[in-house]
């Protein structure tokens, strides 16, 4: 039997603690920040080593990005996984969702062999947790979000648990398939010093457009469906009312709000007006 | 697929499960009337499954001018690669100009499965939706980079435009019996079935997760409430006023609390009509789970803390001191609180 294998996709993403915006082509100016490993792919590596290390999987990471997110791929090598690929190109650059999970499924395709691929549940920065399932359906294979747990492994299936809205599910699906994990599923390991010092050895594969052969019209910015119109910073300070006083005047005073906003009978409240600042 | 003279009408994804309709089906069709996608367009929902008399007139009551129905047993498993190629035919056939689905588990799957099957644009989890009548485009506005940004996405070429949009960011509309509306059978095709993925068991959630989503008030704490044995604090004092429990990312992280619990950008995004936060500093990646509640109080002893640029009102004090003098008031008033 031929040993299967794992795709694990990783992102690298902005730290969103300190971003700057590129408001003419509204999109992220990505050299200037400090990029990190996107967390819920680190669940993601996490489910691929364990896997590996009990049933032998072979594990590859696929990441898509400027040239120098190669070093999430150094960080997954470092925690164990066996190979990376890099799919890099400026014509990607400012790819929506649908070209994005597009150009990721052409490599897969391209990688050909493969039993599951593992993706985390979102991304820190598009937040959108469209690429897994966009990915499946370009595949043509079935995928379950919000993994949790995988129950059974064998040749031919997978065995695991979701969350969804109300319920805890059991589900079994037939391979190949696609997952994407929630936090809950793991608690990623530290790279080992070892792990590290191999991982700064390792090359990667960095494959582009004259690789891939993906048609110009359905890539980066022309390919994408989705176009951003505008963008603004959020949370301008919003006026807030600070209840004056002591303890006692203050807890009154919210009372009241919460007596008005929902309708509770209660007292009249001297102390408060709406427009009181300090 | 691409942009037609054909595109018109608004589509609702009606998911339901055990005889009902989930409620942001019902969000979605108020939102829907009020976008008002000017007079040649129509507002429609779509039900995969056995529509009874009761849930065809509800959904026309509360606004579907048609109703397209398609049933199959598949469909109650609720495992979504069956619903799949219905939807594409309906879609093909029809041409929507916007088709918009609840951003639940899943409609989160749903959406994106459709929108690179027929090569359309999709917005996660909207929150806010315009129809501009100028472009005729439907503007889709959302935050992005964990709430540090609001991005408004139009997809100018392609139908139908996509988006989610998560339930309780909208409000309802009420039904009015006297509403009529269009009923379209379609045929289920063998073909069509996906064979897959299998359920082997559904075990329905612990009770207190599920009243994070229905409920009215939450009151939520922070690592300002400095150890587990002090969230026994934020319990009494959500008993006391009938609410749900939440708490900011650093507390499930240490242990106080579990993970259903946690609101916030990787946890839960909730939407109540009063969100009280106790001790929390307002990371924007909390404030991207319960911006949108309705009225937002603070708690924080730190004047400068960011939870209050999102607070419409605001206490500066110690938790430990304002929380239990609010217990004791609330207990003091002539009558107590009405439960959710």
């Amino acid at each position: 039997m031929s040993t299967q294998r794992i795709i694990v996709c990783i992102k690298q993403v902005p730290n969103v603690n300190n971003i700057v915006v590129n408001t003419l082509t509204n999109t992220l100016e990505r050299e200037t920040v400090e990029n990190i490993l996107n967390p819920f792919d680190l669940h993601a590596i996490e489910e691929a080593v364990r896997l590996k290390e009990s049933f032998h999987f072979d594990t590859l990471g696929l990441s898509m990005g400027p040239p120098f997110a190669a070093r999430v791929l150094q960080e997954a090598i470092a925690m164990g996984i066996d190979e990376g690929i890099l799919i890099t190109d400026s014509l990607y650059r400012g790819s929506d969702t649908w070209a994005t999970s597009y150009i990721l499924s052409r490599a897969i395709k391209k990688i050909a062999e493969f039993d599951v691929i593992i993706c985390g549940k979102q991304s820190t920065d598009g937040d959108t947790a469209h690429i897994g399932p966009s990915i499946a359906s370009h595949l043509g294979i079935p995928h379950i979000t919000q993994v949790q747990k995988i129950i059974e492994v064998s040749g031919s299936r997978l065995v695991l648990t979701r969350v969804s809205d109300d319920a805890y599910e059991t589900l079994e699906v037939i391979l190949p398939a696609l997952i994407t994990v929630t936090r809950e599923i793991n608690t990623p390991r530290f790279a080992s010093l070892k792990g590290r010092l191999s991982a700064k050895k390792k090359t990667f594969q960095q494959w582009n457009n004259e690789v891939l052969h993906i048609d110009e019209t359905l890539i980066g910015i022309k390919g994408s469906p989705t176009k951003i119109r505008k963008i603004y910073k959020a949370y301008d300070k919003k006026r807030c009312c600070f209840f004056t006083g002591n303890v006692k005047q203050q807890v009154r005073a919210c009372t009241n709000i919460l007596v008005n906003v929902r309708e509770i009978p209660g007292r009249d409240n001297p102390l408060m007006t709406k427009n009181t600042t300090e | 697929m691409l942009k037609s003279a054909e595109s018109k009408g608004i589509w609702i994804f009606a998911e339901h499960r055990n005889k009902k309709i989930q409620p942001v089906v019902f969000e979605l069709l108020h939102k829907a009337h009020e976008l008002n996608a000017g007079p040649d367009s129509y507002i429609a929902t779509v039900f995969l499954g056995e529509a009874s008399d009761h849930i065809l007139h509800t959904l026309i009551a509360r606004g579907s001018e048609k109703v397209f129905v398609i049933n199959h047993s598949s469909f109650e498993t609720g495992i979504i690669e069956n619903y799949v190629q219905p939807l594409v035919y309906l879609m093909k056939k029809y041409h929507p100009e916007i088709f918009l689905i609840g951003s639940t588990t899943i409609g989160r799957s749903l959406a994106p499965l459709l929108s690179a099957k027929i090569y359309t644009g999709l917005t996660a989890d909207c929150t806010q939706l315009e129809y501009d009548h100028t472009s005729h485009l439907l503007v889709q506005i959302r935050p992005a980079l964990s709430g540090n940004i609001f991005a408004e996405i139009i997809c100018p070429d392609h139908r139908p435009q996509m988006a989610t949009v998560r339930t309780g960011v909208f409000s309802e509309m009420d039904a009015e019996p006297s509403r009529k509306g269009n009923v379209i059978y379609e045929h289920f095709e063998k073909a069509w079935l996906d064979p897959r993925i299998a359920i082997k068991e559904w075990v329905k959630q612990n009770n207190d997760l599920l009243s994070l989503y229905n409920a009215d008030i939450i009151i939520s704490g922070g690592r300002g409430l400095q150890n587990a044995k002090n969230f026994e604090l934020i319990k009494e004092f959500a008993n006391t006023l009938g609410a749900a429990i939440g708490a900011s990312r650093p507390c499930v992280e240490a242990g106080w609390i579990h993970s259903g619990y946690q609101i916030g950008q990787s946890g839960n995004v909730v939407s109540p009509s009063v969100y009280i936060a106790c001790g929390i500093s307002g990371q924007i990646q909390h404030l991207v789970g319960m911006q949108s509640a309705k009225t937002i109080i603070a708690i924080n002893n730190d004047k400068q803390a960011p939870i209050f640029n999102v607070a419409d009102y605001g206490i500066v004090g110690d938790v430990f001191e304002i929380i239990p003098a609010m217990i004791d008031d609330i207990k003091n008033l002539n009558h107590l609180p009405t439960n959710v």
